[in-house]
Parts: structure tokens; sequence; C-alpha cells
């Protein structure tokens, strides 16, 4: 737990295990998907997926800043960023999931004590 | 766009698949990130971003109307860095 990193094939491996679709057509809707929301930002369209989070795109002007090396002052052009803002649900749910083992591992240790 | 919105668009190019099948897969999608993060997992989506859980450290705070000073507890929260590719399609003109 904690350690780690999951990638698309484990989402298809979840699609896999849901529905009666093969390993390779899961894998291709996961892709699918990923694509859909990611030309959506890419259109400058934010994505909202209820009780998980929002994807919302921000404009950023231009700011003058600094190449950490030489220290030299250079412009960083305007840009269009991608932010994620979770929510409330997904929050609620890290937080508790994380809570809940902080608080036994609290306990594990003062039992051992 | 909302994720209903999502569904009827994977749904449209999917004509063998049934609305409700579709809707089933996505919510897989996010229900899996979401268990993910909930055991301190990371997951990383080549091209699209990467999902991770940033720990913030207790520490005091102030009550910014009363000015008193409050403790405010230990913090997990979800955290997004969107990937080369996005961030490139985002400023493609």
């Amino acid at each position: 737990m904690g350690d780690r990193t999951l990638t698309r094939a484990d989402l298809a491996e979840a699609v896999f295990r849901k529905i009666g679709l093969s390993r390779t057509e899961s894998a291709q809707l996961v892709e699918m998907v990923l694509e859909e929301i990611c030309s959506t930002i890419a259109s400058g369209e934010s994505v909202k997926i209820s009780s998980f989070g929002s994807f919302l795109v921000r404009d950023k002007n231009e700011r003058v800043g600094r190449n950490p090396k030489t220290g030299e002052e250079v412009p960083i052009s305007p840009r269009r960023v991608a932010v994620f803002k979770p929510s409330n649900v997904l929050k609620d749910r890290i937080l508790e999931a994380h809570g809940k083992r902080a608080a036994s591992g609290l306990e594990l240790m003062r039992a051992a004590e | 766009m909302i994720k209903s919105e999502l569904v009827q668009a994977i749904a449209n190019r999917n004509p063998h698949l049934y609305q409700r099948d579709v809707e089933t897969i996505v919510n897989a999608i996010f229900d899996e990130i979401t268990e993910a993060l909930s055991d301190s997992n990371r997951v990383e989506l080549r091209g699209f971003g990467a999902f991770s859980v940033k720990n913030r450290p207790p520490r005091s705070g102030r009550n910014p109307r009363t000015g008193e000073a409050v403790s405010v507890e230990e913090k997990w929260v979800p955290f997004f860095k969107a990937g080369k590719e996005l961030r490139e399609r985002l400023n493609a003109k």
C-alpha cells in the first residue's frame, strides 16, 4: 500500500473486471475516455466528473520568470494550463482513509511501548 | 462537459455498447483512481497526467476574523499534474 503506481493497464483491468468485454477492448475504451477528456480540455472546455472533480482550463498572463541556474530574467509567455479541482467527495474519501491509517499506526506504536 | 456528456460521446462512437455499459466503464475508471489515491498510490497516465496524494503536515493557523491561534490537523489532499502532451495540446495554435 502506498508504493504502487497505477497505469492505464490497471484501469483497463478494472474495466475488464466490471464488464464482459475483452481485455483489448477494455484497454481501447480506457484510451477513448482519456482521449475524449484530453481533447475537450485542449479545446478550452472544462470537464466536470461528479463526485470525482473538475478539470478546468486557466489562462495565464505573461510574467517574468528567472532561469534558476543563471539567475537571468526571462519572459514566460501567456499560456493555458489545466488544473484539477477535486470534489469534496474525493477529498473526504482520501482524508478519511489516510486519517484512519494514521490513527491505527499510532495505536500500534502505543501497543508496542 | 459533464460526466453524462462524456458517456454520451463515448457511446456514440461505440454503437455496439449500451449507454449504461459505457456509464459503468466511465465509473469504473474514476472509482479505480479514487481507490488508488485512498490507498496512497499514484496513478500515472502518460500524455494525460498523474494523480497523487500530497501530505500537508499539521500547523498552527489563525482565525482570520479573531486573530486567535488554532491548530490545523495533518491533511492529505489529492493532486493532479497535467502531462506533457496535454500541456502542449493546450497551447498548440
